[in-house]
C-alpha cells in the first residue's frame, strides 16, 4: 500500500524556500503531484508561481528544500529530471530567427530524441497545435497566439512524463484560449500536468486539484469542487433588515454560531452579511432574533461562495 | 556528442542566416586583403618586396582583437536577453555541452574566414617562390590565437545579457593580452619576463618566423581551455543567482 503510494507520486516538493535578495519569493512550500494529475497553481502575479515552476524544471535550485520528480532529485539528478519534463516558460522565449520546423527539430535533438522520432513527432505536434500553415514561417513573424502554440509544441514534442506550463493562456485571444485549454485537458489524460494561472475559471475548468499560492505561501489546496464546498460550510447569509444599524449588528453578533457580521447599503437598503460557522444553518435563530427585537425582516438569502470569492478572500485579505 | 552537434549546428545556421557574421567576414577579408597587398606589392619604400605573408600575419593579429568577440557576443548574451536560456537550461543538456557546442560553431566560422585568405599564399606560390615553412607556421599561430580570442569572447558573452557589453569587454580583455607585451620595456627584470609570457605577442611572433614551438602551442591551448572553463562555470553560476 505504502509502495503503491510512492509510485503514484510524480513530484514531491518539501519545504521549498527561495530568496531573491533578502525577501523570500516562496517560503516553506510543500506539495505533491500524483502521476497523471492536472495540478493548478493559482495566485496573483508575484505570488511565487513562476519561482516554483523554475525550481521544478531545474532552471534554478531552491535556496532551501528539496524537490523530487519521478524519484529523481531536481538539483542532484537534474539531467534525469530534465529528460522527463516539457516546459513552457511564462513569456514563451523562442529563437525568433528560426523557422518553426527547424526550431522544433533543434529542440528535439536537445532532448536527445532519435532523428526518426523527431521527424514523426514534429509532424504530429504541428498537427496537434494547428501550425500546419505556418511550419515554414520564421518564428519572429508569428503572432503572439501562434508563438504560444509553438511554445506548447516544443513542450510536448518529446512526450515528457511531466508538463510544466507557466501561464499557458496569457496574452492570447479568447478563441485560442479555449483551444489551448482543451488541448491541455487532452494532454492531461496521459501526462502529469502542472500549470499556473492567475485566471480562476481557467484553473477551475482544467485542473483536478488547485493550490492557491499567495505571497510565497500555499494558502489552500483542494479540488476546485471541494474548495467551493469547504467554504460552503462557512456560509454567508445576506439579511435585509429594517432597523437601527448598530443595534442590529450587535444583536446578530450575539447569535451563537455567527462568526462575523458586516453591514452595507445596497440601493438604499440595509443589507447585513452574516458569516456563519462551518456546517450550521442559523436561518431560524437569526430570523427569530430580528423579529423579537421588533425589526422587520425584509429578506434573507443563503450565499455560498464561489472559488472566485475564496480567491479574493485568500489573496486580497490584506486590502479588505 | 549529439547535443553538442545540435547546439553547434544551430549556431552555424544562424551565422550563415544572419548578416552580422557576413559583415564580420567581409571586414576581415577587406582588411587582410589590404595588408597582404601592402606587404607584397612593390612601392617606393619597398621596391623589392619578399614573397612572404609577414605583414599579413602581423596585422591580422591586430584584427583578431576585434573580430572574434564580434562572432561570439551573440552566442549566450542573446539567449539570456530573449529568455531562451530558460528552455536551454531546462533541456537535458549539460552546461559544458552548451558552451563547447556554441564555441565550436564560432570556431568553425573563424576557420572558414581564415580559409578564405588562403588565396594570398596561393598567389604567392603562383607568382613567386615563397618559403612554405613560415606560411604553415603562421597560419597555425593565427588559428591558435583566434581560438584563444574566441574563448575569451565566450566568457564575456556568458556573463552578460547585453551583446554590446560582451563585445566591448571581450575586446578589452583580448586587447590587454595583446598590448601587455609593450609594457615590458618600462618594467624590466623578472616582471618583464612574466608579463611578456602572459601576453599574446611573445607567443605569436615565433609562428610568423616559421618556428613551431610546443611551448607556444601549449600557451594558446591553455588560454583557450581556461576561458572556456570559466565560461562553463559562469553558466553554472547563472543558475544559482
Amino acid at each position: 500500500m505504502e509502495d503503491q503510494n510512492t509510485n503514484d507520486i510524480m513530484i514531491r516538493a518539501s519545504d521549498l524556500t527561495h530568496f531573491y535578495g533578502p525577501q523570500p519569493a516562496i517560503e516553506d512550500v510543500n506539495f505533491g503531484v500524483k502521476r497523471g494529475e492536472i495540478l493548478g497553481f493559482l495566485g496573483p502575479n508575484g505570488a511565487g508561481k513562476t519561482t516554483t515552476m523554475r525550481i521544478l524544471t531545474g532552471f534554478m535550485p531552491p535556496t532551501e528544500g528539496k524537490v523530487t520528480l519521478a524519484d529523481y532529485d531536481v538539483v542532484e539528478q537534474s539531467l534525469e529530471v530534465r529528460k522527463r519534463i516539457g516546459y513552457l516558460p511564462e513569456t514563451v522565449p523562442l529563437h525568433t530567427e528560426m523557422q518553426v520546423t527547424s526550431y522544433l527539430k533543434y529542440m528535439g535533438t536537445l532532448r536527445g530524441m532519435p532523428s526518426r522520432q523527431i521527424k514523426r513527432r514534429v509532424g504530429e505536434v504541428i498537427d496537434v497545435c494547428r501550425l500546419e500553415d505556418y511550419h515554414k514561417t520564421i518564428i519572429g513573424k508569428l503572432s503572439k497566439g501562434f508563438r504560444q502554440r509553438v511554445g506548447i509544441a516544443q513542450a510536448i514534442l518529446h512526450e515528457p512524463e511531466v508538463l510544466v506550463l507557466d501561464e499557458p493562456t496569457i496574452g492570447i485571444d479568447p478563441i485560442q484560449v479555449v483551444e489551448t485549454r482543451r488541448l491541455i485537458q487532452e494532454l492531461g489524460k496521459e501526462q502529469t500536468v502542472v500549470l499556473s494561472s492567475h485566471i480562476l475559471p481557467e484553473v477551475n475548468m482544467i485542473c483536478e486539484r488547485v493550490l492557491i499560492i499567495h505571497e510565497g505561501h500555499i494558502v489552500a489546496e483542494d479540488t476546485p469542487g471541494n474548495l467551493a464546498q469547504r467554504l460552503q460550510g462557512v456560509d454567508q447569509l445576506q439579511v435585509e433588515v429594517g432597523g437601527p444599524v448598530q443595534d442590529v449588528l450587535s444583536v446578530l453578533r450575539r447569535v451563537t454560531g455567527v462568526s462575523e457580521v458586516t453591514q452595507r447599503y445596497n440601493q438604499g437598503r440595509n443589507v447585513f452579511v452574516v458569516h456563519v460557522q462551518e456546517g450550521r444553518d442559523l436561518r431560524d435563530e437569526i430570523s427569530r432574533a430580528i423579529v423579537s427585537n421588533g425589526w422587520s425582516l425584509l429578506s434573507m438569502q443563503l450565499v455560498s461562495m464561489s472559488l472566485e470569492d475564496i480567491f479574493l478572500r485568500l489573496t486580497t485579505h490584506e486590502e479588505l | 556528442m549529439r547535443t553538442i552537434q545540435a547546439v553547434a549546428w544551430k549556431e552555424v545556421q544562424v551565422y550563415f542566416g544572419t548578416p552580422t557574421a557576413y559583415i564580420v567576414g567581409m571586414i576581415f577579408l577587406a582588411l587582410t586583403g589590404i595588408v597582404f597587398a601592402f606587404g607584397v606589392v612593390p612601392s617606393e619604400n619597398n621596391p623589392f618586396p619578399e614573397a612572404t605573408l609577414d605583414t599579413f600575419f602581423t596585422w591580422t593579429s591586430l584584427f583578431l582583437i576585434f573580430l572574434p568577440p564580434a562572432l561570439t557576443m551573440r552566442l549566450l548574451a542573446e539567449e539570456q536577453k530573449l529568455g531562451t536560456i530558460e528552455l536551454l537550461l531546462t533541456s537535458p543538456v549539460r552546461d559544458w555541452e552548451i558552451i563547447i557546442g556554441k564555441y565550436a560553431a564560432s570556431f568553425a566560422f573563424l576557420l572558414a574566414m581564415i580559409a578564405l585568405t588562403f588565396y594570398y599564399p596561393i598567389l604567392l606560390f603562383i607568382f613567386a617562390d615563397p618559403d612554405p615553412g613560415p606560411l604553415y607556421a603562421g597560419y597555425l599561430g593565427l588559428i591558435l590565437y583566434g581560438a584563444a580570442a574566441l574563448a575569451i569572447g565566450m566568457l564575456t558573452s556568458t556573463i552578460t545579457s547585453n551583446q554590446i557589453v560582451a563585445l566591448i569587454v571581450g575586446i578589452g580583455v583580448i586587447g590587454a593580452l595583446y598590448v601587455v607585451h609593450f609594457s615590458t620595456d618600462i618594467v624590466g627584470g623578472i616582471a618583464a619576463v612574466l608579463i611578456s609570457e602572459i601576453g599574446f605577442q611573445a607567443h605569436y611572433e615565433d609562428f610568423g618566423r616559421g618556428v613551431i614551438d610546443t611551448k607556444h602551442i601549449v600557451y594558446f591551448l591553455s588560454v583557450t581551455a581556461v576561458f572556456l572553463f570559466l565560461a562553463i562555470r559562469a553558466l553554472e553560476f547563472r543558475r544559482w543567482r
